[in-house]
């Protein structure tokens, strides 16, 4: 079938979704920082946030590499 | 419940009917003033008119304003006043070209009202393992959902019908999921998008008498992004928009930068001597969707549509297999 890489492709990405999103609120949003007294809010949202964009950058990079693996052909075509 | 199914067969109505009865005479005007752009996919040299954003905004206005008289509330404002704000966004570039970093800015600006009237949950919700609060980082959400949405759309309006055709299958797709969430409210909200594009989905398919322009394009993304926020089913309708988020990835994986499509010097697709689309072959020509389809051999403009309106509902499927999943916690 035309496209079929695509379907796999999309497969993949939600998949990936799926799964970040169970690193994200099983082990990431567990985390608690102590020890900056009444800035303990703030630092921990700045690290939560940091490890987030942290894997929002590793997702798309999981994703650029996949695409250049299932897509190789068609591009270099 | 009753009343709700009512106004939801009203609202649906009056976004089908507007739309699909100001086009023609939207289409009419804007050819006497000469607002025609030339659709470089057809073999005759055609002119088609452009924009067809204020018909679809018009659709829009129409049933959210109906529906605001049955059921005040915040949450409709937020969408009126976003989707209007995309609109003026949209029809200032078609008006005048800007430049790449205007849309994405001015897009931002726009998700504002959905902050000020305060009609979001600030809680980022996965299927399967529960939800995140995430006060801070989700007003950064905002600010950047309907951006993506908006930009998602307007870059897959590439040919004629994608646009609207692939959005009437993600509305609808994102409609079906807050019902399956239990969010009614905002699920009827969403029906006038759905419906709005299926009636100018009749004027854009092959071959196109109008074209939504970025203010249609970005309407219609904004729209869909606020009902996301709104709706609380963020997670669900990037899903359901998946191809046309691949379809942005690739293109700006491949230039590595913000630019506008028409800045593009190599073109990603090229014709064949029967004027089928075909993959340029040019290795300085940005990746996109349309040019991967492609990558097995030329097809026509409307069979190239059809591989992603395909798509559209395997993303549409995935997206309602999460909505299910969202009510499962392991």
């Amino acid at each position: 079938m035309k496209g079929t890489p695509i379907f796999f492709y999309i497969f993949v990405m939600w998949a990936l979704i799926i799964g970040g999103g169970g690193l994200l609120v099983s082990i990431i949003a567990p985390l608690s920082i102590h020890g900056f007294g009444t800035f303990d809010h703030i630092v921990d949202s700045i690290v939560k946030a940091a490890i987030a964009m942290m894997l929002v950058v590793l997702w798309i990079l999981v994703m650029s590499k996949i695409k250049n693996w299932i897509f190789q052909k068609q591009i270099s075509h | 419940m009753l009343d709700r199914t009512i106004v939801g067969i009203l609202i649906s109505a009056i976004a089908f009917v507007t739309v699909y009865g100001i086009t023609p005479s939207l289409i009419n005007a804007l050819t006497k003033r000469n607002m025609v752009v030339k659709d470089y996919n057809k073999e005759v040299a055609t002119m088609v008119s452009r924009p067809g954003g204020p018909s679809i905004l018009a659709g829009i206005l129409a049933s959210e304003f109906t529906l605001y008289t049955f059921f005040p509330s915040a949450e409709i404002l937020a969408i009126i006043i976003t989707t209007s704000l995309a609109f003026l966004v949209g029809f200032a570039d078609d008006r005048k070209v800007l430049g790449g970093w205007f849309k994405p800015l001015a897009l931002a600006g726009s998700a504002v009202p959905i902050i000020l009237l305060g009609v979001y949950y600030p809680h980022l919700t996965f299927p399967l393992f529960g939800s995140v609060h995430i006060p801070e980082l989700y007003l950064a959400l905002i600010i950047f959902m309907i951006p993506v949405t908006g930009n998602a759309i307007n870059s897959i309006d590439v040919l004629n019908g994608v646009a609207s055709g692939f959005m009437t299958i993600a509305s609808f797709a994102l409609t079906i999921c807050l019902v399956i969430v239990h969010n009614y409210d905002v699920a009827l909200a969403s029906l006038p998008l759905g419906f709005v594009s299926l009636a100018f989905y009749k004027y854009h398919k092959v071959p196109s008498r109008i074209f939504p322009g970025d203010s249609g394009a970005l309407t219609l993304g904004a729209m869909y992004g606020a009902l996301a926020i709104i709706g609380h089913v963020e997670v669900i309708a990037a899903i359901a928009l998946l191809p046309a988020v691949i379809n942005s990835f690739l293109f700006l994986s491949s230039v590595k930068r913000i630019i506008e499509h028409r800045q593009i010097k190599a073109k990603p697709v090229v014709h064949t001597e029967d004027f089928r689309l075909m993959a340029s072959d040019d290795k300085s020509a940005p990746v996109t969707l349309v040019r991967l389809i492609l990558a097995n051999g030329p097809m026509t403009e409307k069979q190239v549509g059809f591989v992603i309106f395909r798509l559209a509902l395997f993303s549409a499927a995935l997206a309602i297999i999460t909505a299910f999943m969202m009510g499962i916690k392991i």
